[in-house]
């Protein structure tokens, strides 16, 4: 048997038994990749970078470029200054990127190499662009050092240029995958509205095949396109962990006002979003939205009695999980347990109280359960086994869970290792919905389908 | 457009940096030794792993003991079960374990956290042993893991081994010797004697990957040979105990344990073999080594007779695949330059050309025999980052890579076939029966419809 983890539940102090969370850096690499034609870099030793890669190599399957300092003994004594000035002329004498996006790691951090410093000092082609992002690991967590980057953009590139502002807005999509990316600016065009989105992996991480190896494919947002995020007359902050602070920053440096609103997961975020879009540019929702909207309520009370009073686990990073939450909530399913592994809310956190968000939809519902920051799945494992659910929403690291406790399991979130094409596709939006929808009933029918006697064994469901 | 494409193509042509020069060679072009096993170069997409990969890779297939990894939460997470290591008994290696360092422990150390992790561990596992893991930042900032660990042991009265793994020191070759020296930790029997046992061999670098250790315990249990100890695929922390007692130490996977086998050599007077199980004539050659050495006529003929059997057995299915191999070029760009070895050999048994070969940590004898075994104007190279491998691979007109996780989605990218011969591969590719899956796993990817699509 696989599972390790014992029933009783007693208090921990010594850190985490099989993590929800992953470091920074990995979320600053993802990031930066939303960028057009740019390079990644890890100032730190060459293992960080090598694992970053590797696992978003085995989420997006997709070649994951990026460059290290290749720290030493010598560079982790004397500072990393040397290695990160050869780096810089490296990187853009062989891979020519537009951009070149660093970021820092624990042991630059704790080492205390002052970037800014060593990339005023390094020489850079002109035309090229240096950016960088302090994202130490023992801060946060992944959805932190994505936040990260992405306020670097904004420092380093957003402008304003014209005295009056832009009918257009900013969109900061947050930690999800570029089919979400593709449907949020779908959802937007239809709308009629001009937008920049950054960062944008669509194109870069789900790059169609050619036959032939780009470093740089099509997508990501180009470079004027981040620096005209200051003209722009509104920005939304798509999941307040990790877009807000750098929508709040835009706010400051370039007075473009800025909304947070959750990551548009199910019917009622959706809503928001277009309302949003609605409201602050005098637009329409077209029919074509409508009718996206009509179909997934359609859906949704085809099916409501298969949803019902079933218990849920949630877990993942924090602005997915408060998503999935409000759309299983809303489907009359009861999550009593919602858990993520960054901390919400907490001095060196990102912004927000996880916590109390959740924990205030689900007494909204009248529902009891418990709600976790800074939490792992041995502790969601242990929950489970004193209350049984009756399924599993996370990443694919639930698996043991599910097999161990033998519960319908749902994979959404970062990283899902063992499954592919969801990159591609998305859970945001009314058609994001209705996928998760499908996949949910799915999870659960099939279920009742394998437990039922034969004389239960129904055709009809 | 136009122009950024002919821009890339043209550094497609020159991909090398000019560091980079000394550690590529076309063999038969220019004699010259082969640079490796230094550092990349900053600011190079680099293959490669730090010391931490290297000594967890070792470590983590011992399936009973509590791998805590002492760092920020990023290194642990990143190595939870990605290691298809098979165990027969405990699971417990497959769970992962931080200390999940915050900015409080890094200001003010984190032995206290790391001395509380052990215990509550050690509580709810009951484990005998466990490996803390040092990575980058307990170096920097001087947690004594030594001490830590040494009170934890007296306290629970187990033992808790300290590896000495911070990530910069070295690659990932500097891991494998830290992982090594914790082995030989475990294996010491202090004041305790060491009994003998007779035709037994210890098996050095397999790590039990799809259960290939399984299907090489059976072949020597066939000739009437036992195997003591696997390093480190499918051990515990009780059977490690028993390792001084071998007669003979085999060596599958060198890069990592070499420096073991050395060192058991000079403490408990075990000699070594190199051997290899990957491909027929490896596999049935050093079967015949293991026998010889033991130089028993019955050991001996057993081992003939097995040769025989299992060579016909997989032969005509191989003579299958070989056909339809006709014409095709492999490129090989793996961790060690062993490994590399051997699928230079494998691929000529399944009529492929190997016409790339190059490695993350390969020795330099190693890269002595490589180029002793290849072809005129195959291409080698060390440490090769993704451009490299792309200019090359075009090149020599390769149709299928062998590689690691971060290879995969280049040759596919390429309209390339690819073979997982790392963490990922899902079928044992040791021995006679492991050969008949590579022929396999290589057809089914070379030959797949899906690329006629591009």
């Amino acid at each position: 048997m696989l599972d390790c983890t014992p029933k009783e539940i007693k208090e921990r102090t010594g850190g985490m038994i099989n993590p929800a969370k992953t470091c920074q850096p990995i979320g600053a690499m993802y990031a930066a990749l939303g960028i057009h034609r740019c390079l990644p870099h890890s100032h730190g030793s060459q293992g960080c970078c090598s694992y970053h890669r590797m696992h978003l190599t085995r989420h997006f399957r997709e070649p994951v470029m990026a460059t290290t300092s290749s720290f030493t003994e010598g560079a982790s004594v004397f500072g990393g200054g040397a290695n990160l000035k050869a780096a810089i002329k490296n990187v853009f004498a062989i891979y020519n990127p537009d951009v070149m996006a660093i970021h820092t790691t624990c042991l630059s951090e704790t080492i205390g190499d002052d970037i800014p410093t060593i990339i005023k000092s390094a020489e850079i082609p002109g035309g090229k662009l240096v950016i960088h992002a302090n994202t130490p690991s023992y801060q946060g967590s992944h959805i932190t050092g994505f936040s990260n980057m992405t306020k670097g953009m904004v420092s380093y590139l957003a402008e304003v240029t014209a005295d009056i502002k832009k009918e257009q807005v900013n969109i900061i999509p947050g930690f999800v995958n570029p089919g979400d990316m593709r449907e949020i600016k779908r959802i937007t065009q239809i709308m009629g509205i001009k937008y920049n989105m950054f960062p944008d992996t669509s194109g870069v991480l789900d790059s169609p095949m050619t036959g032939q190896f780009v470093i740089y494919p099509d997508g990501g947002a180009r470079v004027e396109e981040i620096r005209d995020a200051g003209n722009s007359k509104l920005t939304l902050a798509l999941g307040a962990y990790a877009s807000a602070d750098a929508a709040f920053l835009l706010e400051r440096k370039c007075r473009v006002p800025a909304r947070v609103l959750n990551t548009p997961i199910g019917i009622k975020a959706t809503d928001e979003f277009l309302n949003n879009l609605r409201q602050n540019f005098a637009a329409e929702v077209p029919r074509r939205l409508e009718e996206e909207r009509g179909q997934l309520v359609d859906v949704m009370t085809d099916t409501h009695y298969h949803f019902h009073g079933k218990k849920v686990a949630i877990f993942g990073d924090p602005d997915i999980v408060t998503g999935l939450t409000e759309f299983v909530l809303s489907l009359g399913m009861e999550p009593v347990y919602v858990l993520t592994g960054t901390p919400g809310g907490t001095i060196g956190g990102p912004r927000g109280n996880f916590e109390k968000e959740v924990g205030g939809m689900l007494a909204g519902s009248g529902i009891q359960g418990r709600v976790k920051a800074a939490g792992d799945l041995f502790e969601l494992h242990q929950w489970i086994k004193n209350g049984p659910v009756d399924l599993l929403i996370g990443n694919t690291y639930g698996k043991y869970i599910a097999r161990a406790e033998d519960i319908p399991f749902v994979r959404v979130g970062f990283p899902i290792l063992d499954r592919s094409a969801q990159t591609y596709l998305p859970v945001v939006g009314y058609r994001g919905a209705m996928r998760l929808l499908e996949m949910v009933s799915g999870a659960l029918l099939d279920r009742a389908d394998r437990d039922a006697a034969d004389e239960d064994f129904e055709l009809v469901m | 457009m136009k122009d950024v494409m002919d821009m890339e193509a043209a550094r497609i042509d020159d991909p090398a940096l000019p560091g980079r020069k000394d550690s590529i060679f076309t063999k038969g072009k220019q004699k010259q030794q082969l640079k490796c096993d230094t550092d990349s170069i900053a600011g190079c997409v680099s293959q490669r792993a730090c010391v931490y990969c290297g000594a967890r890779v070792v470590l983590n297939p011992v399936t009973d003991a509590i791998h805590l990894v002492h760092g920020p939460i990023g290194c642990a997470s990143y190595t939870w079960d990605i290691r298809g290591s098979l165990s027969s008994g405990s699971d417990l290696y497959r769970n992962s374990f931080s200390t999940d360092l915050k900015e409080n422990d890094i200001i003010f150390g984190g032995e206290k956290k790391l001395a509380r992790a052990i215990d509550e561990l050690v509580q709810k596992y009951r484990s005998k042993l466990v490996f803390v893991y040092s990575t980058c930042i307990v170096g920097v900032i001087g947690d004594d893991l030594e001490a830590v660990c040494k009170a934890a042991a007296n306290k629970h009265g187990i033992e808790v081994i300290p590896v000495q793994s911070s990530g910069f020191a070295g690659n990932k070759a500097a891991g494998y010797r830290a992982a090594c020296d914790a082995l030989l930790r475990v294996i010491d029997p202090g004041g305790g004697g060491i009994i003998k046992k007779g035709n037994s061999v210890n098996y050095l670098g397999d790590f039990n990957i799809a259960g290939e250790a399984w299907i090489i315990r059976n072949y020597l249990k066939r000739i009437g040979i036992d195997v003591n100890v696997v390093f480190t695929g499918d051990s515990t922390s009780v059977d490690l105990k028993s390792a001084p007692g071998a007669a003979l130490n085999i060596i599958q996977c060198a890069g990592s344990m070499i420096y073991l086998a050395q060192k058991m050599e000079q403490i408990y007077q075990i000699p070594y073999l190199n051997i290899s199980f990957l491909g027929l004539e490896d596999t049935a050659g050093s079967l015949r080594k293991i026998a010889s050495y033991f130089n028993a006529d019955a050991v001996i003929s057993r081992a003939e007779d097995l040769i025989a059997g299992a060579t016909a057995a997989v032969k005509p299915q191989i003579e299958w695949y070989r056909e339809k191999f006709s014409g095709k070029k492999a490129a090989v760009y793996v961790g060690g330059g062993f490994k590399a070895i051997s699928l230079v050999k494998q691929f000529r048994e399944i009529g492929i050309d190997v016409v790339l070969i190059g490695t993350q940590t390969g020795r330099e004898e190693e890269y002595k025999a490589i180029n002793d075994l290849v072809d005129d104007g195959t291409v080698v190279l060390d440490d090769a980052n993704p451009s490299e491998l792309e200019k090359f691979m075009l090149e020599k007109g390769a149709h299928l890579l062998v590689g690691g996780v971060k290879e995969r989605p280049l040759a596919y990218k390429l309209g390339m076939a690819f073979i997982d011969h790392n963490h990922n591969r899902k079928h044992p590719l040791s021995g006679f029966e492991g050969a008949l899956n590579f022929a396999g796993e290589v057809y089914s990817t070379l030959c797949s419809p899906v690329w006629k699509y591009i």
